[in-house]
């Protein structure tokens, strides 16, 4: 029997806050250019949780279209404060989020630069701090800056969502050297967050330690975004066996035909 | 802080013009090699000699406004409040000098149109008047902001210009963005199509992005009127001048409008028109050049060129729209600002721009503030 050798997806889980995902793949519902299609991609990633947009729903109504096509048992919502550009707008966006989907887990989000949607550390950590005390589950989307990943870890917050390049850039991880450190240092799970465009860099991502990845335009604009879910779904789990299996060293070198500590023996 | 009409005092029309004329073919492949793209390459792409590439651009543009706004499309509604105004234009239906009947909606009328756009699916509402500041000053703008933000996810409005403290009050009520097209900004010939009235001030006029900016409000659209001088030149400015407010007003965002020429009553034709062919190759141009910016196509262009600009770079279209106060419900036989080229239901719309593979979005926007004051 070589079952050290046989990887179980399944025994290998992530917990965030007392919640058990057995899935390392986190997506987003945006971009997607019809309902039952984002129904399906979602299906087939095998994600179990998934980020809504609070300003893209109808608080007033009772039940917001989207929310039909997330009723699925094993997905959890993660509701977005995306839109919010300060502190105090993503504090009121958090609790009308835990009012209207009844979860106070919250992906806080705050870019107050339209363009880039580059993340504010000043407002995300001051958010951060009293969502924490009011009891919120509060995952922050940031840049890959370590040192700010441990700020938010001392106020408490669930996990971070580093980003590996500007959101909706499908660039892949360009901030690898960052992301390496805060991975080495993080006593909360890491998920990798925004500019994953194809399955290699969500692989790489799980490769280098991320617990978890979160993606959303890569699968949303594909031609079939079905298929690339599926495709997603199989790299990040290839990604997290690789990681566990525990990678070769790389070198870009030949190994030196005359060793240098030869005379020590 | 430098303001942007002192820097566009330091362009001159002509040199810009034969400027971009000048572009050749391996400017353009150089623009569309590029992974950043700067407003020289910009002046290529909207240049002659970036006509060949036109379905290069097409599906550059596509891609690039798949990846930022995916497979969606926000759909919004004009409501025009008053066309009473004291602006002679020479390019408007609604022209101080054009005999019309008058016609401001009081607030009962507002909540009736208000009615009939949201049981079409409306969330994001456009507001417009012309201007005439004792009927439809700032007053009357805060109520009518007042009266509907309850009905509406999203409003903005395309109105006369205001003071920064104007703007600031409508921002208080909720007022999201604000459209102010400059219609040329070609200063000597400005007047000629401004003759009378408060919009004949060139500067005021283009001074007005930068009193919005510095309100901090969430949006500004941005364009010229296309038909009046070189279309190039002007989107050229255009640009310069997007550039100028993205680097001092990083927290807003910015929209582009393509409002072209139609024809209306009692006014000669447009001397400079722009193909259809030279219109796509402009949006393409902004998307190619500027990958973040929403760009918004109305009911001004037809049918058939709505359903195929949903796939070419446009982000935004109004439907089913009327531009005549009190259009939907009120007084539906009124005389409009320009005459629709697209006269389909929201219905007829929404169907098409999903028959496309694309997802209509109705509501984009929350006020996360406001209702009530937090401490941090």
């Amino acid at each position: 029997m070589n079952n050290h050798l046989e990887f179980h997806p399944a025994q290998d889980t992530l917990k965030i806050a007392g919640r058990v995902f057995s899935s390392r793949l986190f997506t987003g519902t945006g971009k997607f250019g019809n309902h039952h299609l984002m129904e399906e991609a979602l299906l087939a990633s095998g994600t179990e949780l998934v980020t809504v947009a609070l300003k893209r729903m109808s608080l007033d109504s009772d039940s917001d279209d989207i929310l039909q096509h997330l009723h699925h048992g094993h997905i959890h919502l993660l509701p977005n404060t995306s839109g919010v550009r300060n502190a105090e707008e993503a504090i009121f966006a958090a609790r009308l989020a835990r009012e209207a989907l009844q979860t106070n887990w919250l992906k806080l989000e705050i870019h107050p630069d339209p363009k880039y949607l580059m993340p504010d550390p000043i407002e995300t950590l001051k958010a951060a701090e009293q969502l924490v005390k009011e009891g919120f589950v509060v995952l922050p989307y940031i840049h890959a800056d370590p040192v700010l990943c441990k700020r938010l870890e001392e106020v408490g917050v669930a996990a971070v969502m580093p980003l590996g390049a500007p959101i909706g850039s499908n660039m892949g991880l360009k901030t690898l050297e960052f992301l390496q450190i805060i991975i080495e240092q993080s006593n909360v799970p890491v998920i990798v967050d925004a500019g994953i465009g194809a399955p290699s860099h969500a692989a790489a991502a799980m490769e280098i330690g991320a617990d978890a990845v979160l993606v959303n335009t890569a699968i949303a604009v594909a031609g079939n975004p079905v298929q690339m879910a599926t495709a997603f779904k199989i790299a990040v789990m290839a990604g997290r066996m690789a990681y566990t299996a525990k990678l070769g060293a790389a070198r870009s070198y030949a190994e030196s035909s005359s060793p240098l500590t030869d005379f020590l023996n | 802080m430098r303001m942007f009409r002192e820097e566009l005092e330091t362009y001159n029309w002509d040199e810009v013009q034969s400027g971009i004329y000048a572009k050749t073919a391996a400017d353009v492949e150089r623009a569309l090699s590029k992974h950043k793209r700067d407003i020289e390459d910009f002046k290529a792409l909207i240049s002659p000699a970036a006509a060949p590439y036109l379905e290069e651009m097409a599906q550059l543009s596509h891609r690039l406004t798949q990846k930022r706004f995916g497979k969606t499309i926000q759909l919004y509604a004009p409501m025009y409040l008053s066309n009473e105004c004291q602006n002679i234009c020479t390019y408007c239906g609604f022209s101080y000098d054009n005999q019309i009947k008058r016609k401001t909606l009081s607030g009962a009328e507002m909540l009736q149109e208000t009615e009939f756009l949201k049981k079409q699916g409306f969330d994001h509402v456009l507001l417009v008047t012309g201007e005439a500041s004792k009927t439809v000053g700032v007053d009357y703008l805060k109520n009518a902001i007042r009266l509907l933000r309850p009905h509406f996810a999203n409003i903005s409005i395309e109105v006369q210009p205001l003071e920064e403290d104007e703007y600031r009050t409508l921002a208080d009520e909720g007022l999201y963005a604000v459209l102010v097209y400059q219609e040329t900004y070609h200063k000597d010939n400005y007047k000629q199509y401004h003759p009378k009235g408060k919009k004949s001030n060139f500067d005021y006029r283009v001074d007005t992005p930068d009193r919005l900016g510095s309100t901090g409000i969430h949006k500004i659209g941005l364009g010229v009127l296309i038909g009046l001088e070189d279309w190039r030149t002007d989107n050229f400015f255009t640009a310069l001048h997007l550039g100028y407010l993205e680097k001092h007003f990083w927290q807003t965002r910015y929209s582009i409008s393509f409002p072209r020429l139609r024809p209306a009553s009692g006014l000669a034709d447009p001397k400079n028109v722009i193909t259809d062919k030279e219109l796509v190759q402009l949006i393409c141009a902004w998307r190619i050049f500027n990958e973040e910016i929403e760009l918004s196509i109305s009911t001004r262009e037809n049918e058939l060129f709505r359903d195929h600009v949903i796939q070419l770079g446009a982000t935004a279209l109004s439907a089913g729209s009327r531009t005549n106060p009190g259009g939907y419900s009120v007084d539906p036989e009124s005389l409009e600002q320009f005459e629709i080229d697209d006269s389909r239901t929201v219905a007829e719309v929404k169907e098409m721009i999903e028959k496309k593979g694309y997802k209509p979005v109705w509501k984009d926007w929350e006020q996360f503030t406001r209702l009530e004051k937090l401490s941090v």
